[in-house]
């Protein structure tokens, strides 16, 4: 191959001299990161109201869930940051929507919004799923004991869904990270998009791509051992 | 909102759904083609008895999954004129399209995610099934061809089915690429008349209606094949 490989390029400043590139780099990981933790706060509190929502003996409240996942699932994941990013602003009254287009990190807050949703979408999914996996007698229990409904999922039926779901909510929360890199279209300044940019600035694209491709591989390992811990400790819990 | 102009979506049809829904369907078939093939034989691979066909395809699978399907375009995107370069031993890189490089991205890519399946699929063939190929006297690949392949595929054809509809959703971050897929078309047209919100909406509504329809078909598959073998 006749590429010219040079690992000091990372020690380079960057065109405006601010910082290396290492330290671009290192940026866009940090706004991965923080992106997908705020998705990952609004894809569990969503995904978990709908999912409940899907469960309960309330006709109108399935039906409203089942819309809602649809809805959400069955859009691409770019298309739904699109509608976020450049739609939801001309659509609300003006005064709201120039506010919204005025803000300074307006990517970032509609990025992680939007990769909420459609992530919560999923999330409502397997809890439906975790509490449909349990017999009917652990509810009838539960309410024979004397508890409200409310309770019967807050102190019975959730605490169990979340422990036997693990495995599937981890893979949800690696699939935002991984996802966060499609709010580089809506402009988001992320991993892929810092590693991108340095390809263009210094034209050491394999460089660029092989550190991204490590740090992404270190994040899946991270987020895999955070779940095998809390595996651990909620084992004898069930 | 009080001055959309609706009639964009019917001046710019033939363009956003014949190029652009076209060029997105040919990818999504392409890729679910290649994919499974590839997958299969992914899939095989890590059943041999030779740890390092098994390791490689472990590699292989987990390696595609473990990074986003955006930098997994830029690398091949960027990989390719290199790699055609040693294949051919061109002086210099070889130019290649940001089409095929498309076509290829998405075949590589599904089929890590199609290896899984399969994987999934054919350790839900019983071993007596194989014990019983053999002791017929058949050689591997005819037990495999004939006897676990078609009785895996049956039981994977829902979870294949869904995996289609994720790669038909997928397909719209070739938009990285710059290609006219349904997005890119709707995204070329919104920008040179200024329609951001009209077309945005209107290649939703496709978008939906597409996987929406598919997935309800997926789940009166599923009930089908769900019939006893």
């Amino acid at each position: 191959m006749s590429y010219d490989w040079s690992w000091s390029i990372f020690l380079q400043p960057t065109l405006d001299g601010s910082m290396s590139y290492a330290e671009l780099l290192l940026q866009g990981t940090g706004i991965t990161v923080v992106t997908a933790l705020l998705g990952w706060v609004i894809a569990l509190a969503l995904g978990t109201i709908v999912g409940i929502m899907r469960t309960v003996p309330v006709p109108s409240l399935n039906c409203f869930a089942r819309a809602y996942v649809e809805v959400f699932r069955n859009i691409p994941l770019l298309m739904q940051l699109f509608l976020w990013y450049f739609v939801v602003p001309e659509l609300l009254p003006e005064g709201l929507g120039n506010w919204l287009k005025s803000l300074h990190y307006g990517s970032f807050y509609m990025a992680f919004i939007g990769l909420g949703v459609y992530t919560s979408s999923r999330v409502a999914e397997q809890i439906r799923a975790g509490i449909k996996s349990f017999p009917p007698g652990q509810t009838n229990a539960a309410l024979a004991l004397g508890m409200t409904l409310p309770q019967a999922y807050r102190h019975v039926l959730l605490p169990r869904t979340y422990i036997t779901m693990l495995p599937s909510l981890t893979s949800e929360m690696l699939a935002i990270i991984k996802n966060t890199s499609v709010a580089l279209t809506i402009g988001l300044a992320e991993l892929t998009a810092q590693a991108r940019a340095m390809q263009e600035y210094t034209f050491h694209v394999f460089e660029a791509f092989t550190a991204a491709t490590l740090i992404y591989f270190a994040l899946n390992v991270i987020v895999v051992q955070l779940s095998r811990m809390i595996e651990r400790r909620t084992a004898n819990k069930i | 909102m009080s001055d959309l102009d609706w009639d964009v979506i019917t001046r710019s049809l033939a363009y956003v759904l014949a190029d652009g829904l076209g060029f997105t369907m040919k990818l999504t078939v392409t890729a679910t083609l290649g994919g499974i093939v590839l997958g299969t034989f992914l899939a095989l691979m890590r059943q041999s008895r030779l740890a390092i066909i098994r390791k490689f395809a472990e590699i292989y699978v987990d390696t595609a999954r473990s990074l986003p399907l955006i930098l997994v375009i830029f690398w091949i995107y960027f990989l390719l004129p290199y790699f055609a370069q040693w294949v051919t031993s061109a002086p210099r890189p070889v130019s290649i399209d940001a089409y095929t490089s498309a076509f290829v991205t998405f075949t590589l890519f599904e089929a890590a995610y199609f290896a899984e399946i399969v994987r999934s699929g054919l350790r839900g063939i019983k071993r007596g099934q194989i014990d019983a190929g053999y002791s017929l006297g058949m050689r591997y690949p005819q037990v495999m061809t004939s006897i676990v392949i078609p009785q895996a595929f049956r039981n994977m054809l829902p979870v294949l089915a869904t995996q289609t509809i994720v790669l038909f959703q997928d397909s719209s971050l070739v938009y990285v690429l710059s290609l006219t897929d349904m997005l890119g078309a709707a995204t070329k047209v919104a920008q040179r008349d200024g329609r951001l919100v009209e077309m945005y909406l209107f290649v939703t509504v496709v978008y939906f209606a597409i996987s929406f329809t598919a997935s309800q078909l997926v789940q009166r598959l599923q009930s089908r094949v769900a019939s006893p073998r």
